[in-house]
């Protein structure tokens, strides 16, 4: 087993190929649920679960349903339906098992079916560590990596945002950027910052 | 026709997907490196919006309410899958440039949005109207955010360079131009309408 390859694929994710800051998956939900810290890591916790599942999911649809069969043409309704019906289970499992969860995470459910981020993780993954419809060798794992990565990259924005937005309050901005354009500004400004990671020789 | 004009209209102006309503913003911000890949996406978004809203308001009566939303979702991939294969046989280019933001379309909350604020209440006609109307306003938002991208980012316009001597910032066509970008195009938004108010 390769083990520089998954932290390559760790570092990349989280890092220099941020989710939210550099491939701008997931970005209503940035933007939306960054106010406080407090959901804002709930939020990415749910998030970071569910790119995972899906990874592993999408991936054992796509290996042994979609390419034996010859349909890959189907991945984008075959995924997202997937992942929706998988999200709805969990949201009933949390709901009957425990209800103190259900509060804490939930509510973010939903939101999370049409998170792009996890049809995003889906759809690259069956692009990178796929080759001439065949999986390629540790495909699963890197998969797996992938997705978790992805989730913990999203987590590590939303904290960093909801910390930042949570002392604008106290800052005296101009009213017409009130609210959602200083968020994007922000974000501008920490997506530099992110930049300064592409410098990484991997 | 005046309520249809008035439908068109809305999804320019007021309830512009984009600066008004603040939806959909990961593939604006993702494709609007140049002008090309904007019309491209424009379009493709449009199509899905007009096929999914059509589909949606007829059989709007037949849709369990409990079970609308895969039933949504259904629609909408289909024809998400029918702009892919299309634009990878006749233009390949353009879906290599797009990348994963055409599949990702099925999770634009624009067109999920319309299907359910709008189709699934509203007569064909008008849901046809409100879908050109919203895909013209999500287009416009795109080219516009492209255009000024392409300009100072890589000095030209649809691939053709505009002046000589003038030394383009790298920055605007990476990450961190589009949402300083966006973020000022929706501050000046906000600034005309508080304007107008007084």
């Amino acid at each position: 087993m390769d083990i520089a390859r998954y932290i390559m694929i760790i570092i990349s994710a989280v890092f220099i190929n941020n989710f939210i800051l550099s491939k701008f998956l997931g970005l209503c939900s940035f933007i939306g649920v960054s106010k406080e810290t407090k959901p804002a890591v709930s939020m990415g916790m749910a998030v970071t679960f569910v790119t995972t599942m899906a990874s592993i999911i999408s991936w054992l649809v796509y290996n042994f349903i979609l390419i034996p069969y010859k349909l890959t043409y189907l991945r984008t309704i075959t995924f997202i339906l997937v992942i929706a019906s998988f999200v709805q289970l969990v949201e009933i499992v949390i709901r009957k098992i425990s209800p103190p969860l259900f509060r804490a995470f939930g509510i973010y459910l939903p939101l999370i079916t049409v998170n792009c981020a996890v049809l995003g993780v889906a759809v690259l993954n069956s692009e990178m560590f796929f080759a001439n419809g065949q999986a390629l060798p540790g495909s699963f794992l890197m998969s797996l990596v992938q997705g978790f990565s992805a989730g913990v990259g999203y987590t590590l924005a939303m904290l960093l945002m909801s910390g930042i937005r949570e002392r604008l309050d106290f800052v005296d901005v101009p009213k017409s950027l009130k609210e959602v354009p200083i968020t994007f500004i922000i974000a501008a400004l920490m997506s530099l910052a992110f930049l300064g990671f592409s410098g990484f020789k991997l | 026709m005046k309520k249809l004009w008035a439908e068109f209209k809305k999804g320019i102006t007021i309830e512009n997907p984009t600066f008004g309503l603040v939806l959909g913003l990961c593939p604006t911000l993702a494709v609007s490196t140049t002008v090309n890949n904007a019309i491209g996406m424009g379009i493709a978004a449009t199509f899905v919006l007009i096929g999914s809203n059509i589909i949606i308001s007829s059989l709007r009566k037949f849709i369990p309410h409990e079970i609308r939303i895969p039933c949504y979702i259904v629609v909408i991939a289909t024809f998400v899958t029918i702009t892919e294969l299309f634009m990878k046989a006749y233009s390949p280019a353009l879906s290599k440039s797009l990348g994963i933001f055409v599949p990702l379309i099925v999770v634009n909350c624009i067109v999920l949005g319309r299907a359910e604020a709008f189709a699934s209440k509203m007569p064909v006609i008008y849901s046809l109207a409100d879908a050109l109307g919203i895909g013209m306003g999500f287009s416009l938002a795109l080219v516009l955010i492209a255009t000024i991208r392409e300009v100072l980012g890589s000095g030209t316009i649809l691939g053709t360079p505009l002046a000589k001597g003038f030394e383009p910032a790298m920055l605007m066509i990476l990450a961190p131009g589009a949402l300083l970008t966006i973020g000022l195009l929706i501050g000046l938004t906000n600034w005309i309408k508080l304007r107008k108010k007084g």
